[in-house]
């Protein structure tokens, strides 16, 4: 089985951003930066589907400038064959003129899987992998928490609203993967010397056209400062009147 | 004329509570242009009952397809059917829901279309040559104003951010086939799994009662379960450590990698306030916390704070719940 998972490099997010003197984008300085959240359970999921196989290689691919090669490498690290760079100076915010780039360089990759992570955790938009869906003509099955493949067939599960969804698709297909499905595991060490001997190629992206773009970028207005009303059960009277008389839910 | 197209989202042949908030989000952008409303509805047979509810909103035209594939969500069909209607009519926007279902359905329009999409706004302006739009990001710590040149502008709106607001529109109905069947797609839904359908579900309650660490065990959720029952019209959240520790599903979970949830009210009980958990729910209207550490960061981001044992204080404010909701009544 041949995998592809595409994954993005994205700030880590336990940190309060400021805005970079653009108003188009977060100040980088200081910034830590790792995978993408769902893009690492995406890596996981696709290497643990080929060790249960026993057969088959997992390939990523990354857009964007040199820096991404960080990333790159820690999937190979994880224990993915080899790895693309996708090269480009900056990463549109638009999926159509990312997806176009994927797709090319996806379309006669022979896969039987491309994997996403559902979304990026700073763009928040989980578009991509519906664009390269349609242009490649391929099944999608978004947001999987599970995943299984047997006998050329997959079979997933969405979490929707309360609940979740049994999904039964064809290969090759497209799946985008939600948290639930597998902690991404450490890079050993054995793992992190392997990757340096593993092939990283870097080719021009193919960029489609943008129309989606970020007019500007500002912090949310923060919420007034909270008000301890009280300690103990005896604070539950002056609760309850506050939410009936003034927040008014009740 | 330039219309609004809006997809309406029913399940288990009933209209969700999000389909009206678009209907409304629809009825402002078309009053703003002088355009009709129209609105798809797809379901098994006997979704066509569910018109007359959309026409309350702001439905002018409703376009019902009825099909029993349609009793599961069927992507690939839903997908063809949506597109064909945008592309037969004149539309400045097609809206969708940001709900579960919606995340899936608005990009495969948008990618068939080869349209821009912007998902999950909390807010949009339609203009004369762009659509602007408001875009949380990074873990809602950052809103993005974001530009989409093309028409239609796709969008998909986060559930909650527009209130329902009855207001009537001419409510005619047109009958269509599906496009293609709905069980014969690539990606097929087998069956739809609901949890207890007597609990309300985390996007369309208005109150969330959610439990963290600080209830110790998960038997202790009863106490979570019993506040949100005293209320009658909330449901259950919990934090990542809650559902790690598989006290409670992962659906519940409530935070930058689970749902993403803004009620009216939200409880949290024994709740720290991890980065990680408050990026879910900032935005809710009031914020009300209940914690023995007084130093915990959920008080710098609830409204009315509680320093105490959530063992004492939550069987005492379940009661006085009850007794106000009794007296109210």
């Amino acid at each position: 089985m041949k995998i592809a998972v595409c994954i993005k490099r994205v700030p880590e997010m336990d940190v309060t951003f400021k805005i970079a003197p653009t108003g188009k984008a977060v100040d980088e300085t200081g910034l830590k930066w790792d995978m993408s959240d769902f893009d690492g359970y995406a890596v996981e999921a696709a290497l643990q589907l080929t060790e249960k196989a026993g057969t088959g290689e997992v390939h990523v691919i990354s857009l964007g400038p040199d820096v991404v090669q960080e990333t790159l490498r820690k999937a190979l690290s994880m224990g993915v064959a080899k790895a693309v760079q996708l090269k480009c100076d900056t990463v549109p915010f638009d999926a159509y003129a990312i997806g176009t780039a994927l797709a090319a360089e996806l379309k006669d990759g022979g896969y039987d899987l491309i994997m996403f992570g559902k979304m990026s955790i700073d763009g928040a938009n989980g578009v991509t992998q519906f664009v390269v869906a349609e242009l490649l003509g391929l099944p999608l099955v978004h947001a999987c928490s599970k995943l299984e493949i047997a006998d050329g067939k997959g079979s997933a599960r969405r979490e929707i609203e309360g609940g979740g969804e049994l999904v039964s698709f064809a290969l090759p297909a497209i799946v985008s993967i939600d948290e639930g499905i597998a902690r991404p595991r450490y890079p050993s060490l054995k793992g992190i010397m392997a990757a340096k001997r593993k092939p990283l190629e870097v080719r021009p992206a193919q960029l489609g056209e943008v129309r989606l773009t970020v007019e500007t970028m500002e912090l949310p207005p923060p919420r007034a400062a909270g008000r301890i009303i009280g300690e103990g059960a005896a604070a539950v009277p002056e609760l309850v009147a506050l939410l009936q008389n003034e927040a008014k839910v009740l | 004329m330039p219309n609004v197209l809006v997809f309406a989202e029913a399940r288990g042949g009933e209209l969700r509570k999000v389909a009206l908030e678009a209907v409304t989000a629809a009825r402002r952008v078309a009053d703003q242009v002088g355009g009709d409303v129209h609105v798809v509805l797809v379901g098994a047979p006997g979704i066509a009952g569910r018109a007359s509810a959309l026409a309350e909103y702001g439905a002018d035209l409703v376009v019902v397809s009825e099909h029993p594939g349609f009793a599961n969500y069927a992507p690939e069909a839903t997908t063809a059917f949506v597109a064909e209607r945008v592309k037969g009519g004149d539309y400045r926007a097609v809206i969708f829901s940001a709900s579960q279902q919606g995340k899936d359905l608005a990009p495969r329009t948008a990618a068939r279309l080869q349209q821009a999409i912007a998902t999950d706004v909390t807010s949009f302006e339609v203009g004369a040559d762009a659509v602007t739009v408001t875009h949380p990001g990074y873990t809602g710590k950052v809103v993005q104003t974001l530009r989409l040149v093309g028409t239609p502008a796709i969008v998909s709106l986060r559930p909650g951010a527009v209130s329902p607001v009855a207001k009537a529109g001419a409510g005619r109905t047109e009958s269509v086939s599906p496009s293609m069947d709905p069980a014969a797609g690539r990606v097929v839904v087998t069956e739809t799994i609901l949890g207890d359908t007597k609990t309300l579900d985390l996007g369309e309650a208005p109150v969330i009662i959610s439990g963290g660490r600080g209830l110790k065990a998960a038997e202790h959720f009863k106490l979570v379960e019993d506040l949100a029952a005293a209320f009658g019209n909330a449901a259950v959240g919990a934090t990542r450590a809650v559902t790690d520790e598989g006290w409670r599903p992962h659906s519940d979970q409530i935070g930058q990698t689970g749902r993403l949830v803004s009620p009216d009210l939200y409880v949290a009980l024994g709740i720290s306030g991890a980065i990680q958990h408050l990026a879910g729910m900032r935005t809710s209207k009031c914020i009300v916390a209940i914690n023995k550490d007084k130093e915990a960061p959920i008080f710098k981001v609830a409204d009315y704070g509680i320093v105490g044992d959530v063992f004492d204080v939550v069987p005492a404010l379940t009661a006085a719940v009850q007794q106000a909701r009794q007296s109210s009544n």
